[in-house]
């Protein structure tokens, strides 16, 4: 029988990554969409690095931003009397940072889509600039933000070489599906990787055809 | 208040950037009741309701409403367009299409009422504008006329202190025009507030009896 135990794991941290990772996104969509942020562009390259950059270069820095003896890991380890890296939250934070690109572009693209006469009218009408955005921009643009939280999804719950390098390979832990193919083929154990790898192919797929019939959807229908 | 409420403005503009150049320099007068804004398109007229209503911000001048200072160029006063309470009427209309039309009405509802209160003064709106039948409908199956009318609705539900319309008739034919013209002519009267209606239309211009300001490459050339 197939130890589904990692692939739990894996989707309890892509969940919990997804959810930091939209509020994170959506927040910094809307204040890149709004126009007005100084190096709005460079905000905008950092955010897109994680997709291109190596993983080993972001687990890298994550280590160096996190580790032990770094002022947030001490911080947090002090705090909560366990350190981030090499746990269950350093396996969260390392698929956030897979999502967040995803995410934030999606969500900029979809906040900048909206009719700016909208957000206009309703300024008019007596809406601050946070409750516009809040019934206005982020309603119109929930397509668009959707795709892209589903697209994040599946890029935390496949991540594996930033996970690897913060929260190393702790079966039960930080074990998660995309590691535990890896362990599977290292120990001559096909079976199981092919098992592994195809559920994650199904579920990636879901999660593309789900996204892809989002933003396909016409806008009318409101 | 005891005085009227007046909106008075002198707004300067340039855009070098833009192609062909645009220049504004206008100063405008408007009482209570019913001002006509006439001039070509390309004139500013959707310029100087943006700024007025505090979506654009001008290079120099000042916007002032009954005696409160809105913007003020040189004294640095520049009030958001939520705490202005000058409704605007886009000429697309821009009503919400993810609310129903009670919703849209509802929006610019005074926030000091309760969420109940809010909606039974949009029903009473809508229904002051003959469209109360389009309460739990979405603006995409509005005919032209049905949405001017929400538009207008969700303007005046909001309690606005001075009230702008861009082009409100450019979307209709003629009849129908000439019919909500009057009707908003004379419902506006009633009003103690400037209504500011903006029109390329000569024909708009003229039928209705009130005062009218000329506006010709971001000048004023008329007020009569």
């Amino acid at each position: 029988m197939i130890d589904l135990e990692p692939l739990f794991l894996s989707f309890e941290v892509a969940t919990l990554a997804t959810c930091l990772a939209t509020a994170l996104g959506v927040a910094i969509a809307g204040a890149l969409a709004e126009g007005r942020v100084w190096g709005r562009e460079l905000i905008d390259a950092s955010i897109t690095a994680p997709m291109v950059l190596p993983p080993t270069v972001l687990g890298y820095y994550l280590l160096v931003l996190l580790g032990r003896e770094s002022v947030i890991g001490h911080g947090f380890e002090a705090l909560f009397g366990a350190p981030i890296v090499f746990s269950r939250g350093g396996a969260v934070l390392a698929a956030t940072l897979g999502a967040l690109p995803l995410i934030t572009k999606a969500a900029r693209a979809a906040l900048e889509a909206v009719d700016m006469r909208l957000v206009g009218a309703a300024r008019t009408l007596g809406a601050s600039r946070l409750r516009a955005f809040f019934s206005v921009s982020l309603p119109l643009a929930r397509r668009g933000i959707s795709a892209g939280i589903m697209l994040g999804f599946a890029r935390a719950l496949g991540d594996f070489g930033v996970t690897l390098m913060v929260a190393g390979n702790i079966p039960g832990q930080t074990r998660t599906a995309s590691l535990a193919i890896f362990d599977a083929v290292l120990s001559g154990r096909d079976a199981d990787a092919t098992r592994l790898s195809l559920i994650m192919t199904a579920l990636a797929m879901t999660v593309l055809i789900g996204a892809s019939y989002l933003t396909r959807q016409r806008r009318d229908g409101f | 208040m005891a005085s009227e409420l007046r909106l008075t403005a002198k707004l300067a503009l340039q855009r070098e950037a833009s192609e062909p150049s645009f220049s504004l320099d206008v100063s405008l007068d408007f009482g209570p009741g019913l001002s006509v804004l006439f001039g070509p398109s390309g004139s500013g007229k959707t310029t100087i309701l943006s700024a007025l209503a505090g979506l654009l911000r001008p290079d120099s001048g000042h916007v002032a409403l009954g005696g409160q200072m809105l913007f003020d160029g040189a004294a640095g006063v520049d009030l958001p367009p939520n705490e202005r309470r000058i409704a605007l009427v886009f000429q697309s209309l821009a009503l919400f299409p993810h609310l129903d039309a009670l919703g849209n009405v509802a929006y610019g509802a005074p926030r000091e009422l309760s969420k109940v209160e809010r909606a039974l003064r949009a029903a009473s709106w809508l229904s002051r504008m003959r469209v109360e039948h389009l309460a739990r409908r979405y603006p995409n199956s509005f005919s032209g006329g049905e949405a001017q009318r929400v538009a207008l609705a969700r303007a005046l539900a909001s309690e606005p202190r001075a009230l702008l319309l861009d082009e409100p008739f450019s979307s209709l034919d003629q009849s129908l025009a000439r019919e909500l013209s009057a009707e908003i002519a004379e419902y506006v009267s009633t009003l103690s507030l400037p209504v500011v209606l903006v029109t390329h239309d000569r024909a708009v211009a003229r039928e209705l009896e009130c005062g009218l300001t000329l506006l010709r490459g971001g000048r004023v050339e008329n007020v009569s």
